[in-house]
């Protein structure tokens, strides 16, 4: 796969801030679902996958502060240790806004790469910190989040610009 | 001083400032949780605000739920009707029967001189969703403390307990199940007497009778019962039913595993038990200054 920048560069408006809230609330429903079994262990994080998005689109816009506090409502929510959503979406904000200049330029294919490797690191770390904690090994199953997580990132990068893009006015283009 | 040229643009501490700084808080508000205990009130007011976000999310299950329900055939219900009728009949004989019992062993707890055990209230609870924390096991129920829900009460279903209420928010609760690696409950056994503690272990049914010894008088089918001297759980709630015994003489205790008796991950209503204990309160222990001050009156003496 080459890693050059795609072919036609298209110029969006400003993301409103408000779109982007509306997003991770958005995503913290989805994660807020009633999934058991198997499919919740394996499902993706939306939370973490909005965040990773915005993240690397918008770095200017979004900050720690909104990935601490989505990560203390997901610990509440899923009767969690309160902090260890917070240190995982903390860490994937810092490698998402160290990484956002590179990734913006990548292919399709190599930001979906870079996702499953970013969408891992939280997971790494909230594992680290519960079995320090105590708890057991919940199974391989339990990393494949970053797998279903990065195999939704084609979408998003379908879907969210949307809202972003002009609306062409073909009777009064400038052009 | 050293100075610098002002930066171009204000961003701020770069983002490994910010990383260790709020990785930093998140570790503190972990440890403040997990070892003091202290943020429980914190915990009640982030539970307040997604609380609406929970119920949203759990709506459309519940609404397919419902709809699912109300096309059931005439067929089946009438099935299930005469099915409950029969069972109804079965547990009329049982219950006039406990009630007589019931009758009777209070009057022999009279001539004992026991104290009679209290009979327990129970509030029904619907399990909202399991929790999707991988790496324990519980689920949440739509009963909080607005419905007197505590922490600490046992949790059943109609055929014995699943578990225990261990964390209590204003709508809703956490009950922590029986197969959980954290939860244990002091059980008997109902045909030897023997005591003992189930554990669970962190998988799906299964749980563990620890620290008994290689000779103990176990059997594979054996029935545990809650045996109420924690004063948590009321006693003679079935728990589990043993699968597997491994003696081996080079280890001190016996691995004993059973499988719980109640559906455990299998509910959609269950009973969250009041129940007190009337066994006498432990003495508190005594202060320093007063243990301090007879000390001294020995020392003078």
């Amino acid at each position: 796969m080459a890693l050059r920048a795609p072919r036609t560069q298209e110029i969006l408006l400003p993301v409103k801030r408000g779109f982007i809230a509306g997003t991770l609330v958005g995503a913290l429903l989805l994660n807020l679902l009633p999934w058991s079994g198997a499919v919740a262990l394996a499902k993706p994080d939306f939370v973490a996958l909005i965040l990773l998005y915005w993240f690397t689109f918008e770095p200017r816009k979004i900050g720690f502060t909104s990935a601490l506090v989505l990560g203390l409502s997901m610990d509440v929510a899923d009767a969690a240790l309160f902090g260890q959503h917070a240190l995982g979406y903390t860490v994937l904000a810092y490698a998402a806004i160290v990484l956002h200049r590179r990734v913006q330029r990548f292919t399709i294919g190599a930001q979906m790469l870079h996702a499953t490797a970013v969408l891992l690191l939280p997971l790494i770390a909230m594992l680290v910190v519960r079995v320090a904690a105590g708890a057991e090994f919940p199974g391989v199953l339990y990393l494949a989040a970053c797998l279903t997580g990065a195999a939704l990132w084609p979408l998003l990068r379908l879907l969210l610009p949307l809202q972003q893009r002009a609306t062409i006015d073909p009777d009064h283009a400038s052009i | 001083m050293e100075y610098s040229p002002p930066p171009f643009f204000k961003t701020g501490p770069t983002p490994l400032v910010r990383l260790l700084l709020f990785s930093a808080l998140a570790f503190a508000l972990m440890i403040a949780d997990a070892r003091l205990q202290y943020l429980d009130s914190l915990r009640q007011v982030v539970s307040i605000v997604v609380y609406p976000l929970q119920r949203l999310a759990s709506a459309p299950a519940g609404l397919a739920h419902r709809v699912g329900e109300f096309f059931v055939t005439h067929s089946s219900l009438r099935k299930e009707n005469a099915r409950l009728v029969r069972e109804n009949l079965g547990n009329a004989f049982a219950v006039q029967q406990l009630n007589a019992l019931q009758g009777e062993n209070a009057r022999l707890r009279e001539l004992l001189g026991a104290r009679s055990r209290i009979a327990s209230n129970s509030t029904l609870a619907q399990i909202l969703y399991d929790s999707r924390d991988p790496f324990s096991r519980k689920v949440v129920i739509d009963k909080g403390w607005q419905d007197e829900v505590k922490a600490g009460q046992a949790v059943i279903d109609d055929r014995g307990v699943i578990g225990q209420i261990t964390r209590v928010y204003p709508w809703v609760s956490e009950v922590t199940l029986l197969t959980d690696g954290g939860l244990a409950v002091p059980v008997t056994n109902l045909r030897s007497g023997l005591r003992g503690v189930v554990f669970g272990i962190g998988r799906d049914g299964a749980l563990e009778l620890r620290f008994m010894p290689v000779n103990a008088d176990v059997q594979s089918g054996d029935r545990l019962v809650t045996s109420g001297i924690d004063g948590t759980y009321p006693p003679g709630l079935p728990v589990a039913e043993i699968t597997n015994i491994e003696r081996n003489s080079a280890y001190m205790f016996a691995r004993i595993t059973g499988k719980p008796v109640a559906g455990v991950a299998s509910n959609a209503h269950v009973l969250v038990l009041s129940w007190e204990s009337t066994a006498p309160r432990e003495p508190a222990p005594e202060a320093p200054a007063a243990a301090k001050r007879r000390a001294k009156a020995k020392k003078g003496s």
